[in-house]
């Protein structure tokens, strides 16, 4: 009984230690889990609407259109943190509410419209840099890396997952049917410009401030991969988002262990495991591949 | 000893009426700087890689072979540091004397990519400097031998200003306690420098500054901080410094702004000669090193 049982304890202490002696041990961990679990929070959300909305490579697009706002800032005040993360607040901004603006008042779809914006955004960045004859790649300077997260980088995410939430809580109805059925929206209220504008600062913010605290891909991919496999387990919006939520905050937390026992980029392995649930959603959920097929597969038959 | 002073200064006045400036090139900033120490008005000096470049990595432009065409004497450090020059040197077609500064320093071997090869940045002893500066002074001697009680004279007192830096930079380091002498480092190129003030430059383990680094790469830095006793950090090409102040957050130790080590700085920037970069290389160890 007995040298069973310390076996039993033994391989306890070492699971225990497996799961969270890095974050017991390191600062640096536990900064880059609650930076990035809250960044989770308030990306993940947005980024089921971005699916919803059919506009799920905005992020990488506009992770581009920054440039000349970082670039500006760059400019005024040298390599500072805080106006080229402004810089490229407005940039982004202005970018995603003239390609909303485009889609809006005319004939171009906002995918159309984003990419146009976009690729002008990105050139005009590359053009300033040229001007200047500067070879630093400021983009480079401008993202940092999750387990580099001081006092301020924890703070500002934060305060973009705060504001995140308390946006989503108020605008969530006009959000909901500015998404889903923006014609109708438009024919009971006003509101729809309002709601659309409101849903593009929060894209833009949560890509900024992940961008500035945590680098593009480690931002993009949690925003948009937890939002795609959450599409496979449910139907409506509030259960999306807490599912995508969920799996943001644990795709954090195995990436970064995945990042300590196994030596890889942590941004990377975030992403990666985050990209694992999205396949596992895709073999194993009942609308994934080997699940109910929809209607369409009868017509085909037929 | 005045009336030697009064004929060495009147016979450098006269060479300088009567003659053009020797054209001389080195390879390196450091080089060059103390040629223009020993050589003053009589010679006029260009380095082939600029301030603040790295002479590991140089590539060559065309403009190299030119200069060197023009020159009537070149300086080069050897060691392996800047072999290119040979091969540039020859296809520019320059003919005179190629001056190896290190000849006579007694070199130390050290571990680059798993092989062993001699250390090249002799200079980062102050005693190996004065070296530099007598091969530089009896070369300059052999091309313009009408200068060169000039030149012996420039180098003495060069010699004497290294030499009093030299023991005031002992001196500064003898003072600090034994447990404040361990620094990581990504530089490689102060192994002189460690080995004559007595000072431990250990290098990161499994750390690349290019790559994003991976939380395990970080934790093994931190435990290596901790284990060695390490009070100061310095790094070197570091785009984003972000990852070395949390690591200097998580261990409490300093993290130093990056030393000067193959090259000398701009002329505003605080490492604009060898005399400058070895004060200011000092002053920034001892800040970070001067206590936990």
């Amino acid at each position: 009984m007995r040298p069973q049982k310390i076996v039993k304890e033994m391989s306890m202490t070492t699971i225990i230690d497996f799961l969270f002696g890095p974050f017991i041990d390191f600062a640096f961990m536990r900064h880059a889990l609650v930076g990035s679990a809250a960044l989770a929070v308030g990306a993940c959300p947005v980024g089921v609407f971005l699916m919803l909305r059919r506009m799920s490579l905005a992020g990488d697009a506009l992770s581009h259109a920054i440039l000349p706002g970082v670039a500006l800032g760059f400019f005024v005040s040298g390599l500072s943190l805080v106006p080229m993360a402004l810089g490229g607040l407005v940039a982004g901004l202005i970018v995603a509410l003239l390609s909303g603006l485009v889609a809006r008042n005319t004939v171009q779809k906002e995918d159309a419209s984003l990419a146009a914006f976009y690729l002008v955004s990105l050139a005009l960045g590359v053009a300033l840099i040229s001007l200047r004859g500067n070879s630093i790649d400021l983009t480079h300077i401008l993202f940092g890396t999750v387990l580099a997260l001081d006092r301020q980088s924890l703070l500002m995410i934060g305060a973009v997952a705060s504001i995140t939430l308390v946006a989503l809580a108020l605008f969530w109805r006009a959000l909901v049917l500015e998404c889903l059925d923006p014609t109708f929206l438009r024919t009971v209220s006003r509101a729809g410009p309002l709601a659309h504008s409101v849903f593009l600062i929060l894209v833009v913010l949560n890509l900024v401030g992940g961008f500035q605290a945590m680098g593009t891909l480690l931002c993009v991919g949690l925003m948009m991969l937890p939002a795609a496999a959450a599409r496979f387990w449910a139907k409506r919006l509030e259960a999306l988002c807490l599912i995508a939520m969920a799996i943001g905050i644990v795709s954090c937390w195995i990436g970064l262990l995945v990042s300590y026992h196994l030596n890889l980029s942590s941004g990377a392995a975030i992403v990666l495991v985050a990209g694992m649930f999205y396949l596992a959603s895709l073999i194993f959920s009942p609308r994934g591949v080997f699940g109910q097929k929809p209607n369409r597969a009868q017509h085909k038959a037929a | 000893m005045i009336r030697t002073l009064a004929f060495v200064l009147a016979l450098g006045i006269s060479s300088m009426a009567s003659a053009a400036p020797l054209k001389a090139v080195a390879s390196i900033t450091i080089i060059a700087d103390m040629v223009h120490e020993v050589g003053g008005n009589l010679v006029e000096v260009q380095s082939i890689v600029g301030p603040n470049g790295d002479a590991h990595s140089y590539e060559a432009r065309p403009q190299d072979s030119k200069t060197l065409n023009e020159a009537q004497i070149v300086f080069i450090n050897g060691l392996g540091l800047d072999p290119w020059i040979e091969k540039l040197t020859t296809s520019s077609g320059f003919k005179g004397p190629l001056v190896v500064v290190t000849k006579g320093i007694k070199t130390h071997q050290f571990d680059e990519d798993g092989k062993q090869v001699v250390d090249p940045h002799a200079w980062q002893d102050l005693s190996n400097g004065q070296i530099y500066v007598t091969n530089i002074a009896q070369a300059l001697c052999k091309v313009d031998a009408g200068n060169c009680k000039v030149f012996q004279a420039n180098a003495t007192a060069y010699s004497a200003k290294l030499a009093e830096l030299d023991a005031d930079i002992k001196s500064r380091f003898a003072a600090l306690p034994a447990a404040n002498r361990q620094v990581i480092t990504t530089h490689d190129a102060f192994g002189y420098f460690a080995k004559a003030y007595g000072l431990h430059f250990l290098a990161p383990e499994g750390f690349a500054t290019e790559a994003e680094p991976s939380a395990a790469a970080i934790a093994k830095l931190v435990r290596q901080i901790k284990h060695d006793n390490i009070t100061a950090l310095f790094f070197e090409n570091m785009s984003d410094n972000r990852v070395i102040e949390a690591i200097a957050a998580e261990t409490g130790v300093r993290a130093g702004p990056p030393l000067y080590a193959d090259a000398l700085s701009n002329p505003n920037e605080p490492g604009a000669t060898y005399l400058a970069m070895f004060k200011y290389n000092t002053d920034t160890l001892l800040k970070a090193l001067a206590g936990k």
